[in-house]
């Protein structure tokens, strides 16, 4: 269905410039919800004019191979050091819209140090989580976000909170920093959803160039290689059981963080 | 001026025109971070202070990768703690100076002075194949003028160097010509990300650390020939080292950093009392002066090592002599008291030059 939507909108909208013409090569499983988040981005990119001046840090992960589809700089750097390094290259490049790319394991379990760092540091850059659930390069390990009683090949009978915890709820975690201007959770599983995912990209990529503090946005995205379903029934899965556990919104959206 | 090392070295960045640092409180290099903290903003330059050693190199890692001169410093625990980006910054070809102001270990160890990471430095440190400079300052003027060859050297091969001291070169107050030196020219950074509009021609730039992702190389093969035709490159042409007193000696002392200036005392005793000691101090610790101490061997002189340590440099030395001579030590183990405030002195040493000259 995310397919047919993509497919409708370039139908409609045209493809963006920022995309990578990507035939051969492609890496993506079939149903991923990842490309379509490049999508966004570069649509949000394109209408913002921001493309030659946007700088995109990106995690180990699936959520590496979104920088081969985006027609920016980009940077790959250690597992879950983005925050550190979009830090360094936002001091040096005050100008320019500096934004990271991470999987919840990238950003929430490995990369925990550079995350609370850069948060407490109210860092003006702009933070992308995208949250399937699972790790999913490494074959669907237990993420930090992974639903209770969801089967991993880590948790084979499912996630138990008294031996593995709580999913993590990063785009509520985040609202609760002061130097954090904007804080909001989509998910790219329906047409509707997926405008709203963009709208949000926008507006922590606006936030972040008035300079009000650093912006987050998390986005529910489909694995269904590692989910053991069919892109459809990923897509129902989203619905049915992964927003009632994250729910779609914003979280903080303020002009002046204090 | 009359500074300390520490300050020296931050001396030395600033006028290496270093735009950026990225720091961590661990002693004994604190005053260098608390140098860049109170003057680099005065001079519109970055400083931040990191959440950790690993987010002080990833700082590094994106500097480097927008294209600017930026460095970091440490010691043992964070050293250790800053190991995988190192070896990343090998691998996506990132220049930067990393300093290591050694305190004793293993693990939290000393505060206080030793030279024990040695191997650690000059292996690499962190996985896979690579190596860094290693450059080893013995007095503060050496740390002004050995930081800004780092700079150079780091931008001349898109590597990391390593400025490697110890507590007491680091604490060490002399007075220090700040003098800007001057390497000649190097090629613009092109591969820097800073935006796609702001290349020339238009398209853009990837800066990543694995073999193949995005097609910078056609295999893995590709990556480790082009790094290993690096290193061959740098061991040809960056070897240094000082030789004191070595041309006719029969006794050879071989030691970098504090105890150089330990074994330079123990060589002008032993010259007093008749004896023909010389010092070679390899000023890169990687490349190793090899050559200079196999050529010593085959002219039948005997090796002495003065290392802070249990005993690493002197692997190096029996590697460069090649079982054509006898290669002693005089270690940690040695120091005149035995606490973390002990010290190698002169006198132990000359002890041993005796002994040898005996032999």
């Amino acid at each position: 269905m995310a397919e047919e939507a993509g497919l409708l909108r370039e139908r409609v909208a045209g493809r963006p410039k920022l995309l990578v013409p990507q035939i051969a090569g492609f890496v993506y499983c079939p149903g991923c919800g990842q490309p379509l988040v490049a999508r966004a981005i570069a649509e949000v990119l394109e209408e913002l004019e921001m493309g030659d001046r946007a700088i995109g840090v990106f995690g180990i992960g699936c959520n590496s191979f979104l920088l081969g589809m985006l027609d920016i700089d980009g940077v790959v750097g250690p597992h879950g050091r983005p925050p550190d390094i979009a830090t360094a290259i936002k001091h040096v490049y005050p100008d320019r819209l500096v934004f990271t790319i991470q999987g919840d394991g990238d950003l929430l379990s490995i990369g925990a140090d550079p995350l609370l760092g850069a948060l407490t540091r109210a860092e003006k850059i702009t933070l992308i989580m995208l949250n399937n659930s699972v790790y999913g390069t490494t074959g669907g390990q237990m993420a930090p976000t992974s639903l209770l009683g969801q089967r991993t090949t880590t948790t084979p009978e499912g996630r138990d909170p008294a031996k593995a915890g709580f999913p993590v709820h990063a785009a509520e975690l985040m609202a609760t920093f002061k130097g954090v201007a904007y804080s909001a959770r989509g998910a790219c599983n329906n047409p509707y959803n997926y405008q709203q995912v963009r709208r949000y990209l926008k507006t922590a990529f606006q936030k972040q160039m008035e300079g009000v503090g650093l912006t987050f946005v998390e986005v529910l995205s489909a694995c269904p290689s590692n989910w053991r379903m069919s892109p459809l029934d990923s897509l129902k899965w989203i619905e049915g059981r992964v927003i009632p556990e994250f729910p779609l919104g914003e979280f903080k959206n303020v002009d002046r963080v204090e | 001026m009359f500074i300390e090392g520490n300050e020296a070295i931050a001396h030395g960045a600033a006028l290496a025109d270093c735009q950026a640092f990225f720091g961590y409180p661990i002693t004994p290099q604190n005053e260098i971070t608390e140098w860049f903290a109170r003057e680099f903003p005065r001079m519109g330059r970055i400083f931040v202070q990191s959440q950790s050693e690993l987010g002080s190199i990833n700082m590094v890692y994106g500097a480097a990768a927008a294209g600017v001169r930026a460095m970091t410093s440490t010691s043992g625990p964070g050293w250790s703690l800053m190991q995988e980006t190192m070896s990343s910054m090998a691998n996506a070809e990132l220049p930067c100076v990393v300093v290591n102001v050694q305190r004793g270990g293993p693990g939290g160890g000393t505060i206080r002075h030793a030279q024990q990471d040695y191997l650690q430095c000059t292996r690499g440190g962190g996985h896979g194949d690579y190596r860094n400079i290693v450059l080893a300052p013995a007095s503060p003027q050496e740390c002004c003028d050995l930081t800004q060859l780092a700079f150079y050297l780091a931008d001349k091969y898109r590597n990391p160097v390593v400025v490697l001291l110890d507590a007491i070169i680091g604490r060490l107050r002399e007075v220090v010509e700040l003098r800007k030196l001057d390497f000649g020219p190097l090629p613009d950074k092109d591969w820097a990300v800073r935006g796609k509009g702001e290349h020339k021609d238009g398209r853009r730039r990837i800066v990543e650390h694995s073999s193949d992702l995005f097609g910078r190389d056609p295999n893995y093969l590709a990556l480790l020939r082009r790094l290993s035709q690096k290193i061959r490159q740098m061991q040809e042409s960056e070897v240094r080292y000082e030789d004191y007193e070595a041309a006719e000696a029969r006794v050879i002392l071989v030691a970098f950093g504090y105890t150089a200036r330990v074994a330079k005392e123990a060589v002008n005793r032993a010259r007093a009392e008749g004896i023909k000691a010389g010092l070679l101090r390899p000023i890169t610790l990687w490349p190793f002066p090899y050559e200079v101490i196999k050529e010593k061997a085959r002219q039948g002189c005997r090796f002495l090592v003065v290392e802070d340590s249990l005993g690493q440099m002197v692997e190096d030395v029996k590697f460069a002599v090649e079982g054509r001579a006898e290669v002693h030590l005089v270690s940690v183990l040695d120091r005149h008291i035995p606490t973390d405030g002990g010290m190698i002195f002169p006198d132990r040493v000359l002890d041993e030059i005796r002994k040898l000259e005996r032999g």
